[in-house]
C-alpha cells in the first residue's frame, strides 16, 4: 500500500477556515522574506565573492534611513498579524449563548465526556453539525489539553478549575482529538474521535442508547442525597441563598464585591464555599472537597443551571415549592 | 606592568591581582560585582515576594488570621536587634576606611552578636510554631480560622509554607553572612584591613545590609497583614 | 619552515602541564577549554537521547523502546541540551576565552568565580547524570506541575537541583562579564569600539543575572512541593498550577536570549571577518542586543495562550512579542546588508554564518506565526513548536557555535582545522538539519501533539524524513569531532591572524601567551577598520 502523505490537514469547523487564512498570510509573508534574505544573501555572496587576498572593501558605516525602514516595514506588517490573530482568539473565546453544552473530565489517560442528556462516554464526542458546542472541561489530576485539529483549537484541562473550548463542526465526520499537554507514561494513548453528525443522526445517536436519567437528574439526585434542599430552599427562605435562576446571574458577594454566577463560581462554591460569600448569608456550608469528585460536581452544575432555565419557564414545571426537587423528563424535548 | 612582579606573601593583603592594572580598579571591579550579585539576589526573593503577593490576594481573610499568629513583639524586637546590626556593620566599615584596627574587630563582633541574637530568636520562634503544629505537613493545624475545614487550613498551610520559605532563607542568608563576619574578624585580628585595603570588610558590610533590608520587607508582609490603621 | 620558533615560545598550554594545573587553572582560557570539554560531552549525551528519540518515531506504533522509556529520552535530551549545553555553549567556552581578548584584558575581573561557575556547571551536569543513570526523568524539560510535583514516579528531585546549582554557574559567568566589560577595557577601548560579540554577551550577562535567580527560587517550590507538599501549585490546597509556568517561563523565555544572543554576537564577527567589511548599522546591532535582553522579559505569558491565562493577558503578550521581532529582523537586514560591497570569502565560518542567517530567519519567521494568538491555539504543543525552536537552537545557536569554534579554533590551539572537510560538514549539517526538521512544521500543523510516543499512521511519511534528516546531521555533527581531533596534531601551525581581522585577539600570537598580551594593547581604531590588517600579512589558512 501506498504510505499516505497528506500536507494539509482536514478543515472541519466554521472557525478552521479563518486559521487557515491567517495561517496563509502568515506563510506568504514568511516565504517573501525567507525568499528575500536567501535571494539576497546569495547574490551578494556570488556577486562581492573575494577576487584577491589584498582586496579592501570600501566602508560604509549604515544609514539611519535604511534602519528606520527595515524596522517600521517589518512592525507594521506584524501587526497585522497580532490584529488577525487576536481577533480570532477573542471569537474562540466567546461561544455564543446558544451553544450546546458538554461536560469533559480528563484523568490520565483518558477523557470521559458527559452530554445534558445522561449520555456518557469515553474517548469519543458524538457533536451536530452546523451547531455550536461549548466544551466546560476540567481535569482530576494533571494537566491536559483537548485538541482537535480538523476544528484548529484546543485548551489546556487544568485540574482546580474550568476552561472552556467551542466550536461549530461544518463538516460530517471523524476527527482526531488528542491530549496535547504532556500528562505522563500514556500521554500519547489519550487520544479518541470526535463524530461531527448530520443533526438527524445525532438526534438518532442520542435515542439509540438512552441513559437512564439526565445529568441535571444526577445532580438533582446528589444534591438531595447530599441534604442540600435543608438550607438551599428554592424561595429562598433556607439558611443559604437559594440556587433557581442562579447560573448566569450576577452575585453580590458579602465582601461588596459582584461577580458573574458562571460554571467555575458555582463548582469554587461546591468545593470551597468560603471563598465568596454571598452578601447577606453567613458562611455556613462545608466544604464538599474530597467528598464528590469531578464528574459529580459537573453535574451539581448542570442542576443549578438547569434550575435556572426552569424559572424562565423553558422547561416543564418542577414540583411544588418548598419540596425536593424533582426532575422531569428533559430527553424529549 | 604590575602583573609581572611577584608579591611577597605577607603582602598579600595589599596584593593587586594579575588581571588589574590599579588597586583603585581592583576595588572598583569588586564592588561593582558585589552590587551585581545583590541584584540577582533581589531577583531571587522577587519570586518568592510574587508567590506571595498572588496567594495574599486570593486568600485576603485566611492571611489575615495565619499573620495574627505570628508574635509581632518577638518579630518587631527582631528588626530591631538587626538594625542595629546594621548600625555596627556601618561602623566596623567606618573604622576600616579610617585604619582603626581594634574598633574593626569590636564592632565587627559586635555585628556578629547581634546576628546572632537574630538567628537565636528565629530559631524560637519556629520552635514555637513547631510546638502549635504551624508547620506545613507536619500535622498541620491553625486555630481561629472561621469556617474552620480542610479547603481554609490549605490556604493557611499556604501562609506558613511562604513564611518558612521566606524566613528560612532569609536566616540562611544570615548563616552565610555571619560566616563571612567570622572571616573579617579573624583577618581583622591579624591587622589585614587598613586605610588603604578594606574591600572586604566594604562588600560583606553591603551584603549584611541586604540581607537586613529583606527583613525590613519580610517584617510587615508576614506579621503586620492585619494591623492596619483604624481596625 | 618558520614552525619551530612556534613551538618554542611559551604560550598557556604549555606553560604549565599536569591535572592539578588545569583544575586549579585561574586562567580563563583553560577554563574556556574545561568547558569546552563538558559542553560537548553533554552535546553528544543529549544527542544520543535525540538519536533514540528519531529512530522510535520512525515507526508509528512505538516499537523500538517503552512509552515510559520514550518520556525519559525526550526529557533528558531537553535538560542535557538546554542547561547543560545551550546555555553555557557560546558564553561560557568562546566568551570565556575570547571576551577578556576582545577588550584587551588579562583576564576576566574573578577568575576564581570564573573557575567556581565551571565546577558547578560540573557538579550540576553530575546530579542530572545520576538521576539519569538511576532511572531517568519523565517530566519535560518543562516541569510542569502538578505532573512534576504529585504523579511522576522518577528522578526530579535530583535533576532539578543539578539545573539549580547549574543556574548559579550561569549566574556567576554573566557577573563575571558584566563587570568585566564595565570594568577591564584596555585603554581607547571605548563602548563603541566594542565587537558586537563583546555587547551580546554582555547582553546574555544581564538576562542570565536577572532571569536565573527567578528560575533558583522556582526550582526551590518545585523541591518543597514535592518533598513537603505545601501546596503551592496543588488545586488541592488551594494552589495554582499555572503559577508555575508563570514562574518557569519568566525564567526560560529570556533563557532563549540567553542562547541565541552570543550566537547573533558570533555572526556578527563572522560576517564582517570575512566580507572584510564594518557591520552595517554596529550601533544598531549593538543595542538591538540590549533591546532583546530586555523585551525578553515581558514575553513569557506566550507561551500560555491556551493555559487559561485570561484573554486580555493573552493579547497584551502577543502584542508585545512583536517588539523582539524588530530588533531581530533589524539585525538579519544589517548582516545582509554587510555583505553588500564586500569583499566575501566562502572560509567555514563564514558557510556557517550564511547557515545561521538563513535557518535564524525561518526560525524567526515561524515565532511570528506562533504569536499571532488564533494561529497559536492550533499549533501549540504540537511538533510546529518543536520546528521552530529547533530552527532557533540547532539552526540559530549550534550553527553560530560551530562557525565560531572553526573561526577561533586556529587562536584556541594554534592549529588550522582541514578546509574541505570542514566545509563539507558545513553543507552536512545544513542540508541535514532542513531535511530533519522542516517536515516537521507540516506535521504541527497537521495537529501532530509534541511528545507523543505513538502517533497516527498518516504523519509517517514526514516522520521518516525527519528520522532520515536526523541521521545525516548525526555525520555532519560527528565528522568536526573528528578532523578537529585529528587537528590538533596534524593541523598546519595557525599565524596569529589567519583571517585578516581587526579583533585584539588577532594581535597576539596563536596560542596567545598565559596573559594574552605580550603588552596591554592600546586602542587607537575604530572597531572592525580593516584598513589596519590589510597592509600586514595575510596568510590564509
Amino acid at each position: 500500500m501506498e504510505p499516505k502523505l497528506p500536507l494539509f490537514p482536514e478543515a472541519a469547523s466554521a472557525i478552521a477556515g479563518d486559521v487557515d487564512h491567517l495561517a496563509l498570510f502568515l506563510l506568504v509573508v514568511a516565504a517573501f522574506f525567507t525568499v528575500l534574505i536567501f535571494g539576497t544573501i546569495f547574490y551578494f555572496a556570488i556577486r562581492y565573492r573575494r577576487r584577491s587576498d589584498r582586496e579592501l572593501p570600501h566602508v560604509q558605516h549604515g544609514g539611519m534611513t535604511l534602519e528606520i525602514l527595515w524596522s517600521v516595514i517589518p512592525f507594521a506588517i506584524t501587526m497585522v498579524m497580532f490584529v488577525w490573530g487576536a481577533d480570532l482568539y477573542y471569537k474562540e473565546s466567546r461561544p455564543p449563548d446558544n451553544a450546546l453544552p458538554i461536560y469533559v473530565v480528563g484523568k490520565q489517560w483518558m477523557w470521559k465526556i458527559e452530554h445534558i442528556e445522561g449520555q456518557r462516554e469515553i474517548n469519543e464526542l458524538h457533536i451536530p453539525v452546523g451547531r455550536p458546542v461549548r466544551l466546560t472541561m476540567t481535569s482530576e489530576d494533571v494537566i491536559h489539553s483537548f485538541f482537535v485539529p480538523a476544528f484548529r483549537t484546543k485548551s489546556d484541562v487544568v485540574p482546580g478549575k474550568y476552561s472552556t473550548e467551542w466550536f461549530t463542526a461544518t463538516k460530517p465526520g471523524k476527527y482526531h482529538l488528542f491530549c496535547a499537554e504532556y500528562c505522563g507514561n500514556r500521554h500519547s494513548s489519550m487520544i479518541g474521535w470526535v463524530y461531527a453528525m448530520d443533526p438527524q443522526d445525532y438526534q438518532n445517536w442520542l435515542n439509540s442508547s438512552p441513559p437512564s436519567s439526565t445529568m441535571a437528574e444526577n445532580g438533582s439526585k446528589l444534591f438531595n442525597g447530599m441534604g442540600c434542599p435543608a438550607c438551599h430552599k428554592p424561595d429562598g427562605a433556607g439558611r443559604c441563598p437559594s440556587l433557581v435562576g442562579l447560573y448566569g446571574s450576577a452575585v453580590h458577594l458579602a465582601d461588596g464585591r459582584t461577580i458573574l454566577a458562571d460554571e467555575d463560581y458555582l463548582r469554587e462554591s461546591i468545593l470551597q464555599p468560603q471563598a465568596k460569600i454571598v452578601a447577606g448569608y453567613g458562611a455556613l456550608m462545608p466544604t464538599f472537597q474530597g467528598q464528590v469528585t469531578e464528574e459529580d460536581v459537573v453535574q451539581l452544575v448542570e442542576y443549578i443551571k438547569w434550575l435556572g432555565d426552569k424559572s424562565e419557564g423553558k422547561t416543564p414545571a418542577p414540583g411544588t415549592q418548598g419540596e425536593p426537587l424533582t426532575i422531569p423528563e428533559l430527553r424529549g424535548k | 606592568m604590575a602583573s609581572d612582579t611577584h608579591v611577597p606573601a605577607h603582602q598579600e593583603t595589599l596584593a593587586l591581582r594579575e588581571q588589574f592594572d590599579t588597586a583603585a580598579q581592583q576595588k572598583d571591579a569588586s564592588t561593582f560585582g558585589m552590587w551585581i550579585f545583590l541584584i540577582t539576589e533581589v531577583m531571587f526573593f522577587g519570586g518568592l515576594f510574587l508567590a506571595y503577593t498572588v496567594y495574599r490576594h486570593l486568600y485576603p481573610d485566611v492571611f489575615d488570621v495565619a499573620s495574627s499568629s505570628l508574635n509581632v513583639y518577638i518579630g518587631a524586637a527582631n528588626t530591631v536587634v538587626l538594625l542595629c546590626s546594621s548600625l555596627t556593620m556601618v561602623l566596623a566599615v567606618r573604622a576600616s576606611q579610617l585604619g582603626q584596627k581594634q574598633m574593626i574587630v569590636l564592632f565587627l563582633v559586635l555585628t556578629l552578636m547581634l546576628g546572632f541574637v537574630f538567628l537565636g530568636v528565629k530559631g524560637y520562634e519556629w520552635t514555637v510554631k513547631f510546638q502549635e503544629h504551624h508547620v506545613p505537613g507536619m500535622g498541620f493545624h491553625l486555630e481561629g480560622l472561621t469556617p474552620d475545614n480542610a479547603v481554609t487550613q490549605g490556604h493557611a498551610q499556604l501562609f506558613f509554607s511562604l513564611y518558612f520559605a521566606m524566613t528560612g532563607l532569609h536566616a540562611f542568608h544570615m548563616v552565610i553572612g555571619a560566616g563571612l563576619l567570622m572571616y573579617l574578624i579573624f583577618e581583622a585580628r591579624k591587622g589585614r584591613y587598613s586605610a588603604e585595603y578594606n574591600t572586604p570588610v566594604d562588600l560583606i558590610g553591603l551584603y549584611w545590609h541586604f540581607v537586613d533590608i529583606i527583613w525590613i520587607f519580610l517584617f510587615p508582609l508576614l506579621y503586620l497583614i492585619d494591623r492596619h490603621l483604624g481596625r | 619552515m618558520i614552525t619551530t620558533a612556534v613551538h618554542e615560545r611559551e604560550h598557556y598550554l604549555n606553560e604549565s602541564y599536569g591535572i592539578k594545573s588545569w583544575l586549579l587553572t585561574k586562567d580563563h582560557k583553560r577554563i574556556a577549554l574545561l568547558y569546552l570539554f563538558t559542553i560537548t560531552f553533554f552535546f553528544f549525551l543529549g544527542g544520543a537521547f535525540a538519536t533514540m528519540i528519531r529512530i522510535e518515531l520512525l515507526t508509528p506504533t512505538g516499537n523500538f523502546v517503552s512509552n515510559d522509556t520514550y518520556n525519559k529520552l525526550f526529557t533528558m535530551h531537553g535538560v542535557a541540551m538546554i542547561f547543560f549545553f545551550l546555555i553555557p555553549s557560546i558564553p561560557a567556552t568562546l566568551g570565556n576565552f575570547f571576551l577578556p581578548m576582545m577588550i584587551g584584558a588579562r583576564d576576566l575581573a574573578f577568575p576564581r568565580i570564573n573557575l567556581l561557575s565551571w565546577y558547578l556547571l560540573v557538579i550540576g551536569g553530575l546530579f542530572a547524570l545520576f538521576a539519569m543513570l538511576a532511572g531517568g526523568v519523565d517530566t519535560g524539560w518543562t516541569f510542569y506541575t502538578p505532573y512534576s510535583t504529585t504523579y511522576s514516579n522518577s528522578w526530579v528531585i535530583a535533576t532539578a537541583i543539578g539545573i539549580f546549582v547549574a543556574g548559579f554557574s550561569s549566574i556567576l559567568t554573566g557577573l563575571n562579564f558584566i563587570v568585566t566589560v564595565h570594568r577591564m577595557r584596555a585603554p581607547g577601548m571605548t563602548w563603541s569600539r566594542l565587537p558586537l560579540f563583546v555587547w551580546s554577551n554582555y547582553a546574555t550577562a544581564l538576562i542570565q543575572v536577572l532571569g536565573t535567580p527567578v528560575l533558583a527560587v522556582t526550582i526551590i517550590l518545585l523541591f518543597c512541593e514535592r518533598v513537603f507538599h505545601i501546596g503551592i501549585f496543588d488545586p488541592a490546597l488551594g494552589g495554582d498550577p499555572v503559577l508555575f509556568q508563570h514562574l518557569f517561563w519568566f525564567y526560560s523565555h529570556p533563557a532563549v536570549y540567553i542562547m541565541v544572543l552570543p550566537a547573533m554576537g558570533v555572526i556578527s564577527e563572522l560576517v564582517s571577518v570575512f566580507s572584510r567589511k564594518p557591520v552595517f548599522g554596529y550601533h544598531v546591532v549593538a543595542y538591538a542586543s540590549i533591546a532583546i535582553a530586555v523585551l525578553g522579559f515581558l514575553v513569557w505569558g506566550h507561551h500560555l495562550f491556551v493555559a487559561t491565562q485570561s484573554v486580555y493577558a493573552g493579547l497584551v503578550f502577543s502584542f508585545l512579542s512583536y517588539f523582539v521581532a524588530v530588533p531581530s529582523a533589524v539585525k538579519v537586514f544589517n548582516w545582509t546588508a554587510t555583505l553588500y560591497k564586500g569583499s566575501i570569502s566562502f572560509a567555514t565560518p563564514m558557510l556557517y554564518a550564511f547557515g545561521f542567517i538563513g535557518l535564524f530567519t525561518i526560525g524567526g519567521l515561524t515565532g511570528l506565526f506562533l504569536a499571532a494568538l488564533g494561529f497559536d491555539v492550533h499549533v501549540t504543543d504540537t511538533y510546529f513548536v518543536v520546528a521552530h525552536f529547533h530552527y532557533i537552537m540547532v539552526g540559530g545557536t549550534i550553527m553560530a557555535y560551530m562557525g565560531g569554534l572553526h573561526y577561533w579554533w586556529p587562536k584556541m590551539t594554534g592549529r588550522m582545522y582541514p578546509e574541505g572537510w570542514a566545509k563539507l560538514s558545513a553543507l552536512i549539517v545544513f542540508l541535514g538539519f532542513n531535511l530533519t526538521f522542516f517536515p516537521q512544521f507540516i506535521l504541527g500543523y497537521m495537529g501532530m501533539p509534541r511528545r507523543y510516543h505513538v502517533y497516527p499512521d498518516e504523519f509517517r511519511v514526514l516522520h521518516v524524513l525527519s528520522t532520515a534528516g536526523a541521521s545525516v546531521l548525526a555525520v555532519g555533527y560527528l565528522l568536526p569531532m573528528i578532523y578537529f581531533i585529528w587537528s590538533l596534531k596534524y593541523g598546519a601551525l595557525a599565524p596569529a591572524n589567519p583571517w585578516g581581522a581587526t579583533g585584539l585577539e588577532w594581535k597576539t600570537p596563536s596560542p596567545p601567551p598565559l596573559h594574552n598580551f605580550d603588552e596591554t594593547p592600546i586602542v587607537t581604531h575604530e572597531v572592525y577598520d580593516y584598513s589596519t590588517v590589510i597592509g600586514e600579512e595575510i596568510q590564509v589558512g
